[in-house]
């Protein structure tokens, strides 16, 4: 990843039209009565594209840009996010995911990682309301939702940020097909 | 150089989480009117546009994805609607009756009481933002302080109660929903004359209880649920009286103890596009209707 003004202002832009999309349309379309959640699922994308750094950067902007909108308690999306995004890009860094399903997992692993978290916190930070059993429902149909959704928003990220990416898993996957070099079978 | 690579890793990662901790912690600490806030609400002032014209281009892209939705869910609505409007049919009858007793009654003891609505001078806005999670449900309308629009002002549509203002810019309004952790009111069961506490259920959108009601067995499904307005001088409630807020769902539990009273929400909360926040909640409606 290579990174000047111009990854920064591309990863700026792709958190705020995102978080828009999200806030005007996404949240807005239900399925089964839950909506989809893309904010887990660009951060994820982000991590596991750029890597811990900028996944956990990432995803710290992107939270406190929706909590600074929607009038939410600051600090707190933005702490989930941030894991999802150093998570992801932590799996990029010791894993090197190269298989092409490799973002559907990630994307429902994060939107995993990000429901749990954030009822996690909520809980530790006190809820006035009761809680519904409702609520389980709630977050496997949001990470069923989120890992139809995963793949997409993953090629959208990685076309928004394709000239900056020169180490893409799948680029290499393919150039070692292509190269003819003999593998430690054919030798023998 | 690897080490100087993880170094710095851990040290960004640490500064981040520091930053969200110092966030949380003043955030939680600062007064309603405190710097964070502030900031909060000149970010809305500067998003509001942006997110008004997206929602406006995007409504489109919306629709066709609810046309799915709504063709797979007319039938089951079709169904439920021609039963209502049996039902309604026959209380509308009710109340016609109800309604000349009323009026005879009203002239007895001369009693007046506002038109409607009008006395709470409503301000109608236009939805442009909604975020509805398990944990916080709100949505963002255009109009704020200078419409004189205020924090904790009654937000209402045609079906009933939706909300309450939250924070106020300029322009702008960010409005906590029923449906919203963080909410709560003081109602009535309106058949059985029970005032209890309205509060929602996190991680169900579409219910809501009515918890302490003193004599919650008089509370029968079907019951209108409305809002109970200032019962104490001393904490006197936003919100005024007699709003519809929803209808009992269901009564669960046998004993007095464990009874929970389960109330299906009149607005749907999911589809709002314009709402009318109350600028006037404590208007004084005899006042408003004494002869000129």
């Amino acid at each position: 990843m290579s990174w000047s003004a111009a990854t920064v202002l591309r990863l700026v832009v792709l958190a705020l039209v995102g978080g828009i999309l999200q806030l005007t349309t996404v949240s807005q379309v239900a399925v089964f009565g839950v909506p989809a959640d893309l904010t887990p699922l660009l951060v994820a994308a982000i991590g596991l594209l750029c890597g811990s750094i900028a996944g956990a950067g990432f995803g710290f902007g992107l939270g406190l840009f929706m909590d600074t909108v929607l009038a939410q308690t600051l600090g707190l999306t933005s702490l989930v996010l941030l894991a999802v995004g150093y998570a992801a890009g932590r799996l990029r860094e010791l894993r090197d995911p190269a298989h092409a399903l490799a973002p559907v997992a990630v994307g429902a692993a994060g939107t995993a990682l990000a429901t749990v978290g954030f009822a996690v916190l909520q809980f530790l930070l006190g809820v006035d309301a009761p809680v519904s059993l409702l609520l389980i429902r709630q977050i496997l149909l949001t990470i069923v939702l989120n890992t139809l959704l995963a793949l997409p928003v993953y090629l959208v990220c990685r076309r928004v940020l394709a000239q900056f990416l020169p180490n893409d898993p799948r680029r290499r996957r393919r150039r070692a097909y292509t190269t003819g070099g003999l593998s430690p079978l054919s030798r023998a | 150089m690897y080490d100087r690579q993880v170094r710095r890793r851990r040290a960004i990662l640490l500064a981040l989480v520091a930053c969200c901790l110092v966030l949380l912690t003043a955030y939680f600490g600062e007064s309603s009117g405190g710097p964070l806030r502030s900031v909060q609400s000149g970010a809305m002032e500067v998003f509001a546009p942006v997110q008004e014209g997206a929602n406006r281009a995007l409504k489109p892209f919306r629709d066709l994805f609810g046309w799915f939705g709504d063709t797979l869910d007319a039938k089951d609505e079709r169904d439920e609607l021609e039963a209502e409007r049996d039902s309604l049919r026959q209380q509308v009858a009710r109340l016609r009756v109800a309604e000349n007793e009323n009026a005879e009654l009203r002239d007895l003891v001369d009693y007046g009481r506002g038109s409607g609505i009008d006395a709470y001078q409503p301000v109608t806005a236009r939805v442009y933002s909604r975020s509805i999670s398990s944990w916080y449900s709100s949505i963002e309308i255009n109009k704020g302080s200078s419409d004189g629009v205020a924090v904790n002002q009654p937000v209402i549509n045609g079906k009933g109660l939706v909300g309450k203002v939250k924070s106020v810019s300029d322009g702008n309004a960010v409005v906590m929903l029923l449906s919203d952790s963080e909410f709560g009111v003081s109602a009535l069961a309106a058949e059985a004359d029970q005032p209890g506490s309205l509060l929602p259920v996190a991680g169900s959108p579409g219910d809501l209880l009515l918890d302490l009601v003193p004599e919650a067995k008089e509370v029968r499904k079907g019951d209108t649920v409305v809002t109970a307005g200032t019962i104490s001088s001393r904490l006197p409630s936003p919100f005024p009286q007699g709003i519809l807020i929803g209808t009992v769902k269901r009564v669960d539990g046998e004993s007095e103890l464990d009874r929970t009273i389960h109330v299906t929400p009149a607005a749907d909360l999911g589809t709002l596009d314009f709402v009318q926040v109350l600028t006037r909640p404590v208007a004084d409606l005899r006042a408003a209707t004494d002869p000129p």
